[in-house]
């Protein structure tokens, strides 16, 4: 017997596939901007699924800082070939020449070069006028008022005050010249909805994600990967191995990894069950200041 | 977490295959600024033990800082969002917050209480299935209170649960709870709402919002989050009328053609009959494609991609429906209209209407009443201001297939769009058909007289023969431009030039048609398009007498052009862009049109209130700022004798 009832994952995933084509039908250049985490995986199955049995219609598009953990370039790369992706990587050039990094220029000036100015670059290089990004609402406090459909204006800036009202799911996708939207399909998404949706679809995840004995220090109360060569050592500071997993992927020396033994999905999602500490935890950006984030996303951060 | 428990039990395998089946709630919290919203918001996921213990830990360091409750925790600030909102210490939009027990996922839509910020909650009610309404014990029923209700029944949700809040402040009192539940009762009853619920709680002390508590022992119902989890919503869902507005057309190679979209509402299976709209051709369902598969069958609201049986002529913004039971086709409907922007609304201006996946050009003709969502009497009124409510009547460029929105969320909901500025000034609801049916009612009748008259059978002479009697080749030149862009000036050149060598023409400019034959007609929107409309109907008969016809009409939008250009049929058609900048047409303005429009004196002017679409490809571009009007008329001859039009 048919109950014409989907579940709640069912539900998220036939909305999330809404906003994608309506994004792809109404915008002339839409990006998707891939971060090889674990929510933009789930957003490019979405893409997959929401023009199946055609090709994603767009780009996909990677900002990489250069200080990304090795695995996730490898997976990256792997990915892109498997799924025949129309793929671009975008650094930025000015902040490589000047040795950008997060050691001598500060978590806040290097995040700002390489990630914010990066993007930014990035979208003006491909006139694109729409850009997908995989955002919660329920990451942080502030995302918790974006829109779906996050209005910018030429400057790549986003004016709490001025987002257009969002009803059903009719999205206002019209844009003058220069003015572009941000879109989060997974708005809606929790980090639990995610984990269960990557254990449903079976999706590949970056490793990292997993428990392994990896060589790590101690650092400002978290465990910090010693990934490559670059990886400056402070004084007394001694690479040990520890069994870790990471919740959230980023820059490696800005990202923390937690002790963990979880070395399968659904371990994984009965950690995060069982734990007592929201993800963005091992992200230090967050943490310099409360509202740290709103700054960024007034800027033009994702 | 709560999470734990339930792991404990069931195994991660199992948990994962249970969790897998929940459901989805969506609902809205609203109340005044201190009702308490916050606070029982936070309560609400503290106690389902929902929070981590580092936000924890942050809140109560924010507590100490901006909290209002001194030494304890400010649960409030659990859910308060931007930086400068908190201090300020209130909420200003709409927040949206996800928490989930084991029958239901959650998502809360926390709107504001703030006079000025209706707009926000009609936002996060449209996707709602149910509003929860806070009441301070103390103050009773409240405007504010009114207000949100009305607001919530409108945008269609059909579930309320009147939640007194500060019951500790009353000392739990039943009498006064009892007080409350008449007083809103005898409000309610005037709402087409069906379920309404109320309960008595505390948030601040945490009573009956998760758990039961011992303060209020005669209250015998749920708590609230008891009442959330099991109230069924499920058969609010059309799942009668298939609607499946197509939202974008997949063509991977020559033979695959595929329609994707949402489904509305209604069901649809392989081999159902289906009828697009508007053209009205019928075909089948041939299959239903996903991502992962075929399937057979698919309903409300799946995104699914459908083939169809026969080529057929679909694209976006088309619908498809089923043939027995297809919604009207309707040009002109009326509307309950949530007004969203600084901009007042301007009867008679254009503007974009969004509903479903298509977009077309609409005018408000008339204001019908606004509704005072205090006390909910209609008042008379000519406009429409941020925040109001009030019922419209629109008239469209384009048909659509509209239902009530009563009857369907999804087609009978739409967002107004600024032609200028882009921006959403306004959420609509459909609240009649009637109106608009006999609309079509009217012009079906009036097409069917057409059919009726047999011009061919009685006709001896032909077009072409006319044209050939009078020795021309005629032809339409539409010309299109800002106004003072010299439109005229052309055409009128371009008559003389005509005239002196024989060759019989018309010109028709605003001027002569508003001066008799459109006598009737405004400069609304709606009425500028018959206006062209009309002139495009003279000059094809004209053409069929075997004269030519100059046109010199603003005529701002693409398609509107694109119609006439239907009308007289493509191959006598040539579209001629009188092309100046606007300061310079605004710098020629002699007769103080510009002026006046400047001065808030006239509206919908276009290229200063409404927007000009310039051609894409015109067949002749003239550009009236650097050549003079004599180069100009050359070229215009040019391009006729090019075409061997004239000698």
């Amino acid at each position: 017997m048919t109950t014409y009832a989907l579940s709640h994952l069912q539900q998220l995933e036939h909305e999330s596939i809404h906003v994608i084509r309506e994004v792809a039908a109404e915008f002339e250049r839409p990006v998707m901007l891939y971060s090889i985490g674990k929510d933009s995986g789930v957003m490019l199955r979405l893409a997959q699924k929401a023009f199946a049995p055609a090709r994603i219609p767009f780009k996909v598009l990677h900002v990489n800082t250069t200080w990304k953990f090795r695995e996730m370039i490898t997976f990256r790369d792997q990915l892109v070939k498997e799924l025949g992706l129309d793929f671009v990587e975008w650094i930025n050039q000015d902040g490589v020449r000047n040795d950008i990094n997060p050691f001598d220029h500060g978590t806040q000036r290097y995040t700002h070069i390489m990630k914010t100015e990066a993007l930014k670059q990035a979208l003006e290089a491909g006139g694109y006028d729409a850009a997908f990004g995989g955002a919660r609402r329920d990451e942080e406090k502030s995302r918790a008022k974006e829109r779906v459909f996050s209005f910018r204006d030429r400057f790549h800036q986003w004016d709490p005050k001025n987002q257009r009202p969002e009803l059903w799911n009719l999205f206002n996708c019209r844009v003058a010249k220069g003015e572009s939207i941000r879109v989060f399909p997974l708005s809606n998404w929790t980090e639990l909805d995610v984990w269960l949706y990557v254990h449903r679809e079976n999706l590949p995840v970056v490793p990292l994600y997993f428990a392994k004995h990896r060589p790590v220090v101690r650092r400002g109360g978290t465990w910090i990967m010693v990934d490559d060569e670059r990886m400056r050592l402070e004084p007394g500071e001694q690479p040990e191995t520890k069994l870790v997993r990471f919740r959230t992927l980023g820059c490696y020396p800005l990202t923390g990894a937690i002790e963990s033994g979880a070395d399968t999905l659904p371990k994984i999602i009965e950690e995060m069950l069982r734990s007592r500490d929201s993800e963005r935890q091992g992200r230090k950006i967050d943490y310099v200041e409360a509202g740290s984030m709103e700054q960024k996303k007034r800027e033009g951060y994702f | 977490m709560s999470y734990a428990r339930q792991i404990d039990e069931l195994g991660i395998e199992g948990y994962l295959a249970r969790y897998g089946r929940r459901e989805m709630l969506r609902f809205l919290t609203c109340g005044s600024v201190d009702d308490g919203k916050s606070t029982l918001i936070g309560r609400m996921l503290y106690d389902s033990q929902q929070v981590y213990d580092d936000v924890l830990a942050a809140t109560k360091k924010a507590s100490a800082r901006f909290g209002t409750t001194g030494e304890e925790l400010d649960l409030a600030l659990l859910t308060d969002g931007l930086q400068a909102e908190r201090e300020q210490g209130i909420t200003i939009d709409v927040a949206y917050r996800y928490f989930a027990t084991d029958r239901r996922k959650f998502i809360i839509a926390d709107t504001p209480g703030h006079v000025q910020y209706t707009r926000n909650m009609a936002t996060g009610a449209s996707t709602c299935d149910l509003a929860v309404i806070l009441i301070d014990a103390r103050h009773g029923v409240l405007e504010q209170t009114r207000r949100h209700s009305f607001i919530c029944a409108l945008l269609g949700i059909q579930h309320f649960v009147i939640a007194v809040n500060k019951m500790d402040l009353v000392g739990w009192s039943e009498q006064r709870f009892q007080e409350i539940r008449d007083a809103y009762s005898d409000f309610a009853a005037r709402l087409q709402v069906r379920d309404i619920h109320f309960i008595p709680l505390s948030a601040l002390k945490g009573e009956n919002v998760v758990f039961r508590g011992a303060s209020m022992p005669w209250f015998q119902g749920a708590p609230l989050l008891q009442h959330l989890e099991s109230v069924h919503v499920a058969s609010d869902r059309n799942l009668v009328d298939l609607r499946f507005p197509v939202q974008h057309v997949l063509r991977p190679n020559l033979d695959f053609r595929g329609y994707a979209g949402t489904l509305a509402s209604g069901v649809v299976r392989i081999g159902d009959p289906v009828a697009v709209l508007p053209s009205g051709k019928q075909s089948r369902v041939a299959s239903i494609v996903t991502f992962d598969g075929p399937i057979q069958q698919a309903f409300a609201p799946m995104s699914v991609v459908l083939t169809l049986a026969d080529e057929v002529d679909v694209s976006r913004g088309d619908m498809l429906v089923a043939p027995n039971n297809a919604p009207p086709l309707v040009n002109g409907f009326e509307a309950m209209v949530v007004w969203f922007s600084e901009q007042p609304l301007q009867p008679g201006k254009q503007y974009l209407v969004k509903h479903t996946t298509q977009q077309t050009p609409a005018v408000v003709t008339d204001v019908r009443y606004r509704i005072n969502v205090g006390n909910l009497h209609r008042e008379p009124a000519g406009t429409l201001h941020m925040n109001e409510v009030g019922r419209l009547r629109l008239e469209c460029a384009r048909p659509l297939a509209a239902d009530a929105y009563a009857q369907n969320r999804a087609t009978g909901s739409f967002v107004l769009i600024d032609r200028l500025t882009n921006g959403t000034l306004a959420a609509g609801m459909i609240v009649e058909r009637k109106v608009a049916e006999d609309t079509v009612q009217r012009r079906r009748g009036s097409a069917d007289a057409g059919s009726n008259v047999r011009l061919q059978h009685r006709r001896k002479v032909t077009a072409a023969e006319r044209a050939q009697h009078l020795g021309q080749r005629p032809f339409v030149l539409w010309i299109t431009g800002l106004p003072r862009a010299g439109k005229s000036t052309i055409a009128y050149g371009l008559e003389k030039w005509l005239f002196d060598r024989h060759h019989h023409v018309q010109v028709l400019d605003g001027e002569i048609l508003r001066s008799g034959l459109n006598r009737d007609l405004g400069f609304s929107g709606a009425d500028r398009w018959e206006n062209q409309r009309r002139a495009a109907e003279i000059a094809r008969l004209n053409l069929e007498s075997g004269i030519s016809t100059v046109v010199a009409l603003v005529s701002p939008l693409a398609f509107e052009r694109r119609q006439a250009r239907e009308i007289v049929g493509g191959r006598h058609f040539f579209e001629l862009f009188c092309d100046a900048p606007l300061e310079a047409c605004e710098a020629r303005d002699e007769d103080g049109l510009y002026a006046r429009a400047r001065a808030g004196e006239l509206g919908n002017v276009t290229g200063v209130d409404a927007p000009y679409e310039p051609p894409a490809q015109p067949e002749l571009h003239l550009d009236t700022l650097h050549d003079s009007a004599a180069d100009n008329l050359q070229k215009v001859v040019a391009f006729l004798r090019e075409r061997k039009l004239v000698k």
